[in-house]
């Protein structure tokens, strides 16, 4: 069942009506998008203001590994660390969740227990995309069992760039279906993959797709290919769910993923958030970073603030 | 849901040196004006005297002429462009090597923030004297004739917006060209030019070729009468770009003008939105709206008018006004009292015009001179506020609704400095350009400077142009 | 002190940023005007010149995509590096010339204002020979300079630094890649500019130097259909050959000039323009 808004209901009706209303939105200029994400990006976060941010930004963090080598073992150490990022400080805040693929969210599941942290599973043939939609809901349906918390489903780039829209809107439909019902239900983050996207309209079209057909946040990228998460593009869809709350009411998530290494990166996200989408977009409930390095620079950071020297890899556990 | 606080991020001022007192720069050495007059600059954002400056005196720019003279007739006009461009690389490179040094005074003197003085104006400097240096010695391949000749001694005068940026557009070309010069700086804003004069002495620049007269208008009006001058560059009001317009008249002076403006930025309903909503404010919000080039009049088009409004005053209220030295200040203070005066004169003239106020919440500083960004809706050309220059962060909002409306209104305006255009269609964005009596029209950008990109206006906005190719006409005997 | 012996430098390939001896081994014998010995500077063989070519054409995308005011910057940060290492220029060009040490701090002096001439090109290029066009009807038209691609350069015989830059700063100021044959004879001040550019911010494989035998390189360059443009200069009699051969993908050729120009005079736009490719562009105009 697609909770869209009132008022929007009419353009998802068909195919031509979808494509009509995407490409109605205001177009993208890039240079001004690329000069404002830049401008941003001189913001200076200082002593308190970057405590705040290095903090937020840690309870933010969706600690993520994807890779066909992942195992039992793997998993296991990445719970721990993100249960407790820093066993020396035990005032440092967990993550948000942890992210690993679906045959896996059981370990995860058991590993991380009532800590708090939860479980995000990345299915529908990540990270390409390209299944059968029966395969693509039997891997949505498998994490959705195994107790994940979240699914961060790919849409069908393929289909977009041909400008099948509907085709796309429909695969999200289903898969937000096999997310449940009701309270506890697995939330859907979208990833539309923007490094294949390659313009800044089509971020914005396909972040106004995906929220049409109920996605709870909106990912930029799988991680998996470059570019990934670059500041213009997080700031498009920051602007996104900023209007599409203005236009229907319902708040949508942002989760930028892939190529935030530095706690510079991501207190510059923090920045982009709280001056485009505003403050109340300033909680892990309504913004994550999917990354894994990033944990230790934002751990390293933190510790310079505390102690005013800095510090080295030795001190902070690689997982 | 949390706030995120920006706690202070004060640039330091330590990297500065100011001195209690300047002399004036006259042929490669500071000395104290003939008559000992002088006067104190003041940092704008907090009431701040910075330094005392020597006022000029007739005397003094009768001296600074000389200077100029003889180092053009003994040494800078038989020198060779290459030799000469090499200087104007020197003084680039230390510009670059000096450039906190620089936006640090530049901010304390004018009130502009740390960002906008450390991100715009010193690279900017930078890029000019780069730029004019490498024309130097290319004089033959600039379109004006096999070997152009330079004028001799300039006499240059310019405003307290982008002190030392105007400072740049003036030198970098005459000094390219092999002419010689005598800048006054603007009374409120003297400290960067007298910086830029130890500079040159750091280049080992030859004594007279670059002379600063400080001083207030007369000193100005000293310089641009005297006779020993063979080229006037004045950047500041049309009021007084008319004054010294008559002042040269008959004489064998050449003269450029580089005057006010009451741009129009013009947004179609096509328009990228939230960039044309950075445009507008970039338009008219950077540089605190002291900008002759300011987009001052926002065309929208009627039937995306509510939309604007409502994303441009969500903008606004997120601009962040307060110290210039904090570097995450986006708005600083107004360069003087009296142009506060100005500015609040005006503001208060479009409210008994009937149109509509309205500024975001903002906390002015108890001490310095501090204007809120202020918008103005239902203004029409009719309204003061649509014709004069205000000069100061005050936009005036005007609809339209077909393009020819859009550029009859744009072009209904004795100024004709600069225009902006948003639109996604490139052939509106052509024909636009074409019909608009503008020297600089911005698509989808706005308030954009480089120094290979040629600047100056149309009609009481001035004459002349200033960077690129064209900007050497200036200084050439053609 | 004066028992004190130098360390004397060796003379390497610059190839992609770094600095390989030849892959094939082999190095050669260069004496300075008298025929004492100087160095042996690799001998450069054709896989090092088709390696070169993959260096510049990987460097090309950056270099001609960076803004002009960038190739500038970098441009006159080379002639920075150029003046610091003047004296040992001055050394090498006047064993390498057999002039007297002050006519070779003439040369060196020149060519570093030579190269100082083409940094400031960058940014002034577009506005004198690009142009906005009359064209009869609603169309606004303009023509813009664009740089050809990799250049083949061989650098003049004789002139061991100030022919050498008078040929290769044209090539990269408007935003070309070059792999450049040295003089045979005398190529170690073409090392010397090579360790100048390898510390002046220019990108590895936006300028390759090759020293060897232009004999045995510069028919595989002239050949090579990944070399959009070539420079003849020092390439005297071999000139016809290597032009019938820089016709099978319609290089941009440049035919030698005389072999005992000495370079002084002051060039014009043609070194500039010769690898520039104009591009006009069409657009109406209309509500």
């Amino acid at each position: 069942m697609t909770t869209t808004a009132a008022g929007l209901a009419d353009v998802t009706a068909s195919g031509a009506a979808l494509r009509r209303f995407l490409h109605g939105l205001p177009g993208v200029d890039q240079v001004g998008a690329e000069a404002r994400a830049a401008d941003l990006a001189t913001r200076s976060i200082k002593t308190t203001a970057k405590a705040f941010a290095i903090d937020l930004a840690i309870q933010m963090i969706d600690l993520t590994t994807l890779e066909g080598m992942d195992t039992t073992g793997k998993v296991r150490a990445l719970c721990a660390k993100g249960i407790r990022p820093d066993p020396s400080d035990p005032t440092t805040p967990s993550v948000a969740a942890i992210c690993v693929y679906s045959d896996l969210v059981g370990v995860a599941k058991e590993a991380l227990g009532s800590s708090g942290v939860r479980v995000a599973a990345v299915a529908t043939a990540f990270p390409s995309g390209r299944a059968s939609m029966a395969v693509k809901l039997a891997d949505t349906a498998d994490a959705v069992k195994a107790g994940a918390d979240e699914i961060d489903m790919v849409i069908d780039r393929g289909a977009f760039l041909s400008g099948h829209y509907l085709d796309v809107f429909d695969e999200i439909v289903q898969v937000r279906a096999a997310c449940g019902e009701g309270d506890g239900r697995a939330h859907l983050k979208v990833i539309l993959e923007t490094g294949e996207l390659q313009t800044y309209d089509n971020v914005r079209r396909a972040s106004w797709l995906a929220m049409l057909a109920g996605a709870d946040f909106i990912k930029t990228s799988t991680g998996k290919i470059a570019p990934a998460a670059t500041p213009p593009v997080t700031l498009v869809m920051l602007e996104a769910v900023r209007d599409f709350r203005e236009a229907t009411g319902r708040q949508v998530g942002v989760k930028p993923a892939g190529g935030i290494r530095t706690s510079k990166d991501a207190i510059r996200n923090l920045v982009l958030v709280n001056e485009i989408a505003g403050p109340d977009w300033l909680s892990p409930v309504w913004f994550r970073i999917g990354a894994s390095s990033v944990l230790n620079d934002l751990l390293m950071q933190r510790a310079k603030l505390a102690t005013g020297r800095y510090s080295g890899p030795d001190y902070f556990t690689i997982d | 849901m949390s706030t995120f606080d920006y706690a202070p991020a004060p640039e330091s001022r330590a990297v500065v040196e100011l001195r209690s007192s300047y002399g004036l720069f006259i042929d490669g050495a500071f000395v104290a004006p003939v008559d000992g007059a002088a006067f104190k600059t003041v940092n704008p954002a907090t009431e701040e005297v910075l330094a005392e400056v020597a006022e000029g005196g007739l005397a003094d720019v009768e001296l600074a002429v000389k200077a100029a003279r003889r180092a053009y007739t003994r040494t800078w006009s038989k020198m060779p462009g290459r030799e000469r461009g090499k200087y104007l690389f020197r003084i680039a490179r230390i510009v670059q090597e000096r450039s906190r040094e620089l936006a640090v005074l530049e901010t304390l003197d004018n009130g502009k923030p740390i960002k906008e003085s450390r991100d715009v104006d010193i690279p900017l400097v930078a890029a000019w004297f780069f730029h004019y240096a490498g024309w130097a010695d290319k004089l033959d391949h600039a379109g004006y004739g096999p070997d152009p000749q330079p004028l001799g001694v300039c006499a240059q005068v310019i405003p307290w917006n982008f002190p030392l940026l105007m400072l740049a557009w003036k030198i970098a070309p005459a000094l390219a060209a092999g002419n010689t010069v005598v800048l006054k700086p603007a009374e409120t804003t003297p400290l960067t030019a007298l910086l830029f004069a130890e500079i040159c002495q750091q280049a080992d620049l030859p004594p007279g070729v670059v002379n600063i007269v400080t001083g207030a208008g007369a000193t100005g009006q000293a310089l641009v009468e005297h006779a020993g001058v063979d080229k006037v560059a004045f950047t500041g009001s049309t009021e007084v770009g008319k004054q010294i317009a008559r002042a040269v008249a008959g004489s064998h002076k050449k003269v450029t003008l580089e005057l006010g403006g009451k741009a129009a930025n013009i947004v179609f309903d096509d328009a990228p939105i939230d960039q044309a909503v950075e445009g507008i404010v970039r338009g008219v919000f950077f540089n605190q709206g002291h900008v002759c080039c300011a987009g001052t009049r926002l065309l929208v088009q009627e039937s995306v008018a509510d939309e604007v409004m409502r994303k441009l005053k969500r903008r606004v209220a997120a601009l962040r006004l307060g110290d210039p030295m904090d570097k995450n200040t986006d708005i600083g203070a107004i360069n003087s009292s009296a142009q506060l005066e100005r500015i609040r004169t005006l503001a208060e003239v479009g409210e008994s015009e009937g149109a509509q106020r309205w500024s975001p919440p903002c906390e002015l500083p108890d001490h310095g001179f501090w204007f809120a960004p202020t918008i103005f809706t239902g203004v029409t050309q009719a309204h003061r506020i649509a014709r004069e220059e205000i000069f100061g962060p005050v936009l005036s909002v005007l609809t339209f609704r077909t393009p020819k409306e859009a550029l009859e209104k744009a072009n209904n305006t004795p100024y004709g400095l600069s225009a902006g255009v948003w639109t996604d269609k490139g052939s509106r964005i052509l024909w636009m350009a074409q019909h608009l009596r503008a020297g600089v029209v911005w698509a989808n950008t706005f308030n954009n400077f480089d120094p290979a990109s040629p600047f100056g206006g149309y009609k009481e906005s001035g004459y002349g142009r200033e960077g690129g190719r064209h900007g050497l006409e200036a200084y050439l005997d053609v | 002190m004066s028992d004190r012996l130098e360390v004397r430098k060796t003379y390497k390939l610059y190839i992609g940023g770094t600095f390989p001896r030849s892959e094939s081994g082999r190095s050669y014998e260069v004496t300075d005007h008298k025929g004492h010995f100087l160095a042996n500077p690799a001998l450069a063989s054709r896989k090092d010149a088709r390696d070169a070519v993959v260096a510049a054409r990987a460097a090309f995308p950056g270099w001609s995509g960076a803004t002009a005011y960038n190739r500038g910057q970098v441009l006159y940060r080379v002639a920075e590096v150029m003046e610091g290492r003047r004296e040992q220029f001055v050394t090498e060009v006047s064993a390498a010339e057999g002039v007297t040490r002050r006519k070779a701090e003439g040369l060196v002096d020149l060519a570093i204002d030579r190269w100082v001439w083409y940094a400031g090109w960058t940014d002034k290029l577009a506005q004198v020979v690009g142009s906005a066009n009359s064209v009869a009807g609603p169309f606004y038209n303009f023509s813009v300079p664009e740089p050809t691609g990799v250049v083949a350069v061989v650098a003049p015989q004789r002139s061991s630094l100030l022919g050498l830059v008078s040929v290769v700063a044209p090539v990269v100021a408007t935003g070309n890649t070059a792999v450049v044959v040295a003089s045979r004879t005398m190529p170690l001040p073409a090392v010397t500019l090579s360790e100048v550019l390898a510390t002046s911010d220019v990108p590895g494989g936006v300028v390759n130097i090759l020293t060897g035998a232009p004999w045995e390189m510069a028919p595989w360059l002239a050949s090579h259909m990944d070399v959009g443009g070539i420079d003849l200069a020092g390439s005297g009699l071999d000139a016809v050959d290597l032009e019938k051969a820089a016709a099978d993908n319609l290089k941009r050729v440049r035919r030698p000039v005389d072999a005992d120009d000495d370079w002084t005079a002051q060039p014009g736009l043609e070194r500039l323009t010769s690898f520039l490719e104009t591009k006009t562009v069409w657009h109406p105009v209309g509500l």
